[in-house]
């Protein structure tokens, strides 16, 4: 895989040893301390898919959150006491509707919302998904389990620049009694990547 | 985000991506190059990764744009829908008025 300089997670030996080297190399030139990139990695660590799905599942239980989480994600993060490192780059969050559905990419590398939910998954990664996705982005979703109606638009939104992208999905049926406790478990991390759905309340209720 | 220049386009205006393969880091991937498009959003001006990415301090910096394709002029046998689209965010200077 050497012809290709970003397939991740091929030799990860390799490239622990290079991300030392680089860590090495930037504290000798003064760029940073060593302090600032542990404190780094340490914020991206606390992150998880569990922190954008009490966000999103907020934003189901009061539209008022949701409108304003759509129209600036950032300021409404703030609100839940999710602060972004200055140094991140810039969020927004996409609606899936009964109309239209939003899956993400990043074609040229692994750009993900990681200030909000933490690292990628392989896949994400990955050749496979980032070649494919752009083509045929129902073809993915069936391999995921969803086959969406043609009346459905699907959007795919490859993440290129300085923003991120965070996949608001649909609230399932029959979820009106629900609080927003339980309706967290319901947002999975492919759910905010727009691969999948979010799970239907009988999926968890039987675990 | 980086002090703000003047954006050429605004959403709904149709563009081209330009061609090119410039001799540094570049995010504008082949697959676009030469498509129409609609602009969707301006995000403002951000720096030129194009220089950052060597050192450079990014300036001047770019409007940002979101761009809108139709899948079916991305790709010529796109087996979904018509209505069926792709977003990408491109810089200014990657962007040609038709």
């Amino acid at each position: 895989m050497a012809e290709n300089g970003h397939n991740h997670g091929d030799n990860a030996e390799y490239y622990a040893l290079r991300a030392e080297a680089i860590q090495a190399l930037l504290v000798e030139k003064g760029v940073c301390s060593i302090n600032d990139i542990l404190s780094m990695a340490d914020k991206l660590d606390s992150r998880s898919p569990k922190d954008g799905a009490k966000v999103l599942a907020h934003a189901w239980v009061d539209p008022a959150y949701k409108e304003r989480l759509l129209a600036d994600a950032e300021s409404a993060l703030l609100e839940l006491g999710y602060d972004l490192p200055e140094t991140a780059p810039r969020l927004t969050v996409l609606e899936n509707t009964s109309e239209v559905h939003h899956m993400a990419v990043c074609t040229l590398c692994s750009c993900y919302p990681r200030a909000i939910i933490g690292r990628p998954p392989a896949w994400y990664k990955g050749l496979a998904y980032r070649s494919k996705v752009v083509v045929d982005p129902r073809g993915v979703l069936k391999e995921f389990g969803t086959e969406l109606d043609e009346s459905v638009q699907v959007r795919v939104i490859d993440s290129s620049a300085d923003y991120r992208y965070l996949v608001l999905p649909t609230r399932p049926a029959g979820t009106e009694g629900m609080s927003e406790e339980e309706l967290a478990k319901l947002i999975t991390q492919e759910s905010m990547i727009g691969v999948a759905l979010a799970l239907s309340p009988e999926s968890v209720s039987t675990s | 985000m980086a002090s703000s220049t003047t954006a050429r386009y605004r959403p709904g205006d149709q563009v081209r991506i330009r061609v090119g393969t410039p001799p540094t880091h570049f995010r504008t991937p082949e697959y676009v190059q030469g498509k129409l498009g609609r602009i969707d959003t301006l995000y403002g001006a951000f720096k030129n990764p194009e220089s950052l990415a060597y050192g450079g301090d990014g300036l001047p910096a770019q409007p940002l744009y979101r761009v809108e394709f139709a899948q079916t002029d991305l790709w010529q046998n796109y087996s979904g829908p018509a209505t069926d689209t792709l977003l990408i965010d491109i810089y200014e200077h990657w962007l040609e008025s038709i």
